[in-house]
């Protein structure tokens, strides 16, 4: 021990072995992460405090009923986000799937499932999208909410302001990860990581990317389930 | 040295488990989904929507459950990294018990002592039909022409 005295100054994280075994990128991205999902806690929690101290609450089945092409005054709650939910769980899928076909240094593979997962992403922007349209023509926005409480009494705008807000957060962090998945693709097809040997930061988006998925099944639960 | 340390992290998963996955989170959200159905024809205080609700939540922690352990890996990483990420998160059972509590004790407080917000709470008013006020806006274009 005491014969060997490096003169070079070495970095804290090549001493030897990580501690939580994965390279330092994924580790940050994980606590990035972690942060991020405070925020959406935060966000979250703040709904149901509010939605707590207040006497009504409107009807998620009655103001999310619509479906597009389908005749005004249509009456079909859940379905809509339903198709939504499921667009995310596949895209969801297909991101573990270009991870896993990074491991195995394939491709043709990544680059399938990659854009399936874009093509998933765009989907569900776009379901967002026609949604919020609608509910706008219906008159709900921030600071105006059309909608009656469950009781008929009427309703304050924390439920407009709060779900266009956090789904509206959530919006975007789709749309960030399309971007991300979209260089991925772009960075695949120029060889960027079969030339570095590993597909190691694809593993990262996909962190990424499943974190919305995460995010979508707590908020998707609050906003129309519950 | 780094490329077996690379192979080492990729121990468990496959093809296999992910389809394994796919099929619970679907199944989980179709049966999130029947509830909800279920629960639209329930009494708005009744115990059994209650019980309802909390079923759904169960089903959305055992689906964030299946998302981050399988999809993002964690079950298959050490120790110390599930533990640097699960613990820190835990602070949100104080959050969420902890405020949705101060929640629910400010509602009781306004019933109690501010009349006014107790009588908004039985006043039925009428839904505004949201046809009208579309045509409303539509009309503002041209009453703006007329003006010019």
């Amino acid at each position: 021990m005491s014969t060997t005295t490096t003169v070079t100054p070495t970095k804290m994280w090549s001493g030897g072995k990580s501690p939580f075994n994965v390279e330092y990128g994924k580790l940050m991205m994980w606590y990035f992460l972690m942060s991020d999902a405070f925020t959406f806690g935060a966000f979250l929690i703040s709904y149901g405090t509010i939605r707590f101290s207040t006497n009504g609450w409107p009807n998620p089945n009655e103001v999310f009923k619509s479906f597009p092409f389908a005749p005004e005054g249509v009456n079909a709650p859940l379905v809509f986000v339903s198709i939504m939910t499921f667009i995310l769980i596949i895209s969801s899928v297909t991101m573990v799937l270009a991870v896993h076909a990074g491991h195995n240094m394939d491709k043709k593979k990544v680059v399938k499932n990659l854009i399936w997962t874009i093509i998933g992403g765009i989907a569900f922007l776009s379901c967002q999208a026609w949604e919020w349209n609608h509910l706008h023509s219906e008159g709900a926005w921030w600071g105006s909410n059309p909608f009656l409480n469950h009781d008929g009494t009427a309703s304050s705008t924390n439920f407009t302001n709060y779900f266009f807000t956090i789904t509206g957060f959530h919006g975007f962090h789709v749309f960030s990860g399309v971007i991300i998945n979209i260089i991925m693709l772009i960075m695949t097809l120029m060889d960027k990581f079969e030339k570095r040997g590993h597909y190691l930061m694809i593993e990262k988006a996909g962190l990424y990317w499943h974190f919305v998925d995460l995010v979508w099944v707590f908020v998707f639960t609050c906003f129309y389930l519950i | 040295m780094e490329h077996t340390a690379a192979h080492e992290e990729h121990s468990g998963g496959g093809v296999k488990e992910i389809v394994k996955v796919t099929i619970i989170l679907s199944v989980l959200t179709a049966v999130e989904l029947v509830l909800g159905f279920w629960m639209m024809g329930m009494p708005l205080e009744s115990n059994l929507r209650l019980a309802v609700k909390g079923a759904i939540v169960i089903l959305m922690m055992a689906k964030a459950f299946y998302i981050v352990g399988y999809f993002m890996h964690l079950k298959h990483e050490i120790k110390n990294l599930i533990m640097t990420i699960v613990v820190p998160l835990c602070l949100f059972l104080w959050f969420i018990i902890a405020f949705l509590y101060d929640g629910n004790s400010f509602r009781n407080l306004r019933n109690t002592y501010d009349p006014h917000f107790k009588e908004q709470s039985t006043i039925k008013v009428e839904k505004k039909e949201a046809g009208k006020e579309t045509k409303h806006e539509e009309k503002k274009p041209e009453e703006k022409k007329a003006v010019e």
